[in-house]
């Protein structure tokens, strides 16, 4: 048998589930009031709707999710600025989930279709292998990703590197844009579920200042449906009780240090500043760029990026209509948005949010979407053939 | 602009057996068929798995299938049985289960190695005995070199039958069962053909069900009311069609559905849900419920049933497809079509 096979299937145990939703709905009743927390990661809205926990959340707990999907908050003038370069003749590597997000008026799709060279890789060793393979042409890594891929990247920048190859780098860093959320005025999150594989790298310890500042609690979960289960019903207990502490309900890999040499060489490579994410806000120290000692692999130092050649046409006019930025702050939800499942679908979308696979529409979209009534005939069958 | 291109050419996901093959047949490859046949009979428009015409007081059932997998040699078959299979298989979903004569036509491309098409036409004769369905006349034909990827094969069958079982004869409260372990055949194709190393072994599933479906026939005869072979799209693709020709809800219970550990490993790795692969050798079953456990009993009876499992259960409230993931629920979303092209 397989190693991997067996062991994960205890965190989708559903007995244990079912103790778990039922303590959940337990403690939301007891608050007589609705709740919402905020997760920010794409990971937790897959793992959430693949194994359709809303429909066994209680009513009045909203789970929303934020800002995660790194491939949406990606700015428009980071996608620009990647399309500018191939039309300039430079190579693109970079992953899938870009290619169809939106620039100011196109996508890296359309510059491909256009004649650019721009090539879907899995990761950034598949980008330098390309460089290698092509040395007399100039190959850039579209670095786009939260800290959790930032440091594959730093990996790659403190190695050996070709001379043809460099980064463009759109990396954005999570702890920032949640005080952002967290101090929006018309928000209603009272707690966040933070990504347990970001904190793996980061260490739960990062957000203790978090509460502190912002009389918030949070609670670091894994990915499995008995993790998300067991972390919100520690995060509404937190809220019920006002507890603002940093609670890590996924010690099997999260410790309060974090991966130390990972941390090491991302802050090596890297420094934050502030910069849009798109449909969110400015967030300050929310980007990652690479610091000055790394100018020759950074494709801003090495090529002139002019972005006015782009400027020649008008967005696409349901780009207008989009709320995604909305979708991203927590304030809407896909079903609210006309364009959702109708004009916008994964094989022409019109926002970024149904573009990636993070997103939270086409993480909807491929499940079903937001809430559909499954009780009456079909919640009485539910269950009863096990 | 990109749109209208996109629908003037035919893409890879035409071809996937999920909604985009189903669209592109409605709007394209049925237009102006369909008709001439007597009421009753079933044809093109029920898009079924063959067809169905009443001689006498008996039905003649007719398929036909093309098959282009590539690697042509795959853990646990090959193209050759897959022909057989996927024919003998197509006719045995309508209860067709004595074959009277399978056709065999092949399209080699010039360089063709001539020990593989020995190999390939010995799995079909092997294949064609272990069903009990003669290869009765066929056809070849040679094309250029680089004009196809080696070989095409196609198989036609024809049985005739008393009964009819269609994919449309599901009611609330019938249940369902898969006849075993799931989305074996895409898994094992895709780990051959990309060399995933993936622990454990991957094996393809494929072989004729037609044995399989006559012991379930005969323990439970009419009450058997619906079957589908669950291939390209796999068995979410044959429950949403059966449930929207039958007009109900279908709510399966994932926990139930058996997949092998070196499937679920591969579906864990790869993110694909075994529920949209192909299989190959399984079919779906909707029976009355009081004839659910017979069934079950016949097919573990079965060296191709042995893992049987009542999966999933009708209820009324529109066609749709509810998972019971164990820990929650969601609807089921059809596939736009099989995750890897030249599957079968």
């Amino acid at each position: 048998m397989p190693p991997m096979a067996a062991d994960p299937l205890k965190f989708r145990d559903p007995a244990r589930a079912r103790a778990l939703s039922s303590a959940l709905e337990a403690v939301t009743r007891q608050m007589g009031r609705e709740v919402s927390v905020m997760h920010v990661c794409g990971s937790h809205e897959q793992a959430i709707a693949r194994f359709g926990l809303r429909a066994v959340f209680p009513r009045g707990l909203n789970v929303i999710m934020g800002p995660g999907c790194p491939v949406c908050i990606t700015d428009v003038p980071e996608v620009d600025e990647a399309i500018a370069l191939a039309r300039q003749g430079v190579h693109i590597a970079t992953y899938g989930d870009m290619l169809r997000v939106p620039g100011s008026s196109r996508s890296l799709a359309d510059a491909q279709a256009e004649g650019g060279h721009i090539h879907v890789v899995y990761s950034i060793r598949q980008a330098l292998d390309l460089a290698r393979s092509i040395p007399d042409e100039n190959v850039v890594f579209f670095a786009t990703g939260f800290e959790t891929t930032a440091v594959t990247t730093a990996a790659v920048v403190l190695g050996e590197v070709p001379k043809n190859f460099s980064i463009l780098s759109a990396h954005k860093y999570i702890p920032p844009v949640m005080e952002i959320v967290a101090e929006m005025p018309d928000t209603r999150v009272e707690g966040f579920l933070a990504a347990g594989h970001a904190a793996a790298i980061t260490g739960w310890g990062i957000f203790e200042d978090f509460v502190a500042h912002h009389d918030t609690p949070v609670v670091v979960a894994g990915f499995e449906p008995l993790d998300i289960l067991a972390g919100l019903l520690r995060l509404v207990e937190l809220v019920r009780d006002r507890e603002h502490t940093v609670i890590n309900m996924f010690p099997r890999c999260v410790t309060r240090e974090g991966n130390a040499r990972a941390q090491e060489q991302l802050w090596r490579v890297f420094r934050p500043i502030g910069g849009r994410w798109r449909g969110i806000a400015h967030v300050p120290n929310g980007n990652l760029r690479l610091r000055d000692e790394w100018a020759h692999v950074d494709a801003r130092h090495r090529f002139t990026i002019d972005l006015t050649s782009l400027w020649d046409q008008a967005p696409p006019a349901r780009a207008q209509e989009c709320i995604c930025g909305d979708i991203m702050a927590g304030i809407s939800s896909p079903d609210n948005c006309p364009l959702f499942g109708t004009a916008c679908v994964p094989d022409a979308p019109v926002g970024a949010c149904m573009v990636s696979g993070e997103g939270t529409c086409r993480i909807w979209h491929q499940y079903g979407g937001a809430r559909p009534d499954l009780s009456g005939s079909i919640g009485a069958v539910c269950g009863v053939l096990r | 602009m990109r749109t209208a291109l996109a629908d003037e050419r035919i893409l890879m996901k035409h071809g996937a057996g999920g909604r985009a093959m189903r669209r592109l047949i409605e709007d394209v490859m049925m237009a102006g068929l369909g008709d001439g046949l007597k009421p009753g009979d079933i044809g093109l428009r029920a898009m079924d798995d063959g067809a169905a015409i009443r001689v006498g007081d008996k039905w003649l059932v007719m398929t036909t299938d093309s098959h282009v997998v590539h690697p042509i040699f795959f853990p646990g078959g090959d193209i050759g049985r897959l022909a057989v299979s996927g024919t003998v298989n197509d006719l045995s979903m309508m209860g067709a289960t004595e074959v009277l004569g399978l056709t065999c036509a092949v399209v080699l491309e010039e360089g063709f190695s001539r020990d593989n098409l020995i190999r390939v036409q010995m799995s079909m004769r092997d294949t064609a005995l272990e069903a009990g369905a003669p290869i009765v006349t066929g056809d070849t034909k040679v094309m250029g070199r680089g004009e196809l990827d080696g070989i095409i094969l196609n198989t036609t069958g024809v049985a005739i039958t008393d009964h009819i079982v269609t994919d449309a004869g599901l009611q609330p409260g019938d249940m369902l069962i898969v006849t075993g372990t799931i989305g074996d055949h895409g898994f094992a194709v895709m780990t051959a053909r990309h060399n995933l190393a993936l622990e454990g072994h991957l094996v393809s599933d494929v072989a004729p069900l037609n044995g399989m479906v006559r012991s379930v026939l005969m323990v439970a005869g009419r009450d058997v009311v619906a079957m589908k072979d669950p291939t390209r799209g796999g068995v979410s693709s044959a429950v949403h069609e059966m449930a929207a020709k039958a007009r109900v809800t279908i709510v399966l219970d994932e926990p139930s559905i058996p997949v092998s550990d070196e499937a679920r490993a591969a579906s864990e790795l790869l993110g694909i849900d075994p529920l949209n692969v192909a299989n190959e050798g399984k079919a779906v079953i909707g029976v009355r419920p009081w004839a659910a456990k017979a069934v079950l009993a016949a097919l573990h009876a079965h060296p191709l049933g042995q893992r049987a499992a009542i999966v999933g259960q009708c209820v009324d409230g529109g066609a749709s497809v509810v998972l019971d993931t164990g820990v929650g629920r969601r609807l089921l979303v059809e596939p736009e079509g099989e995750p890897l092209p030249r599957i079968c």
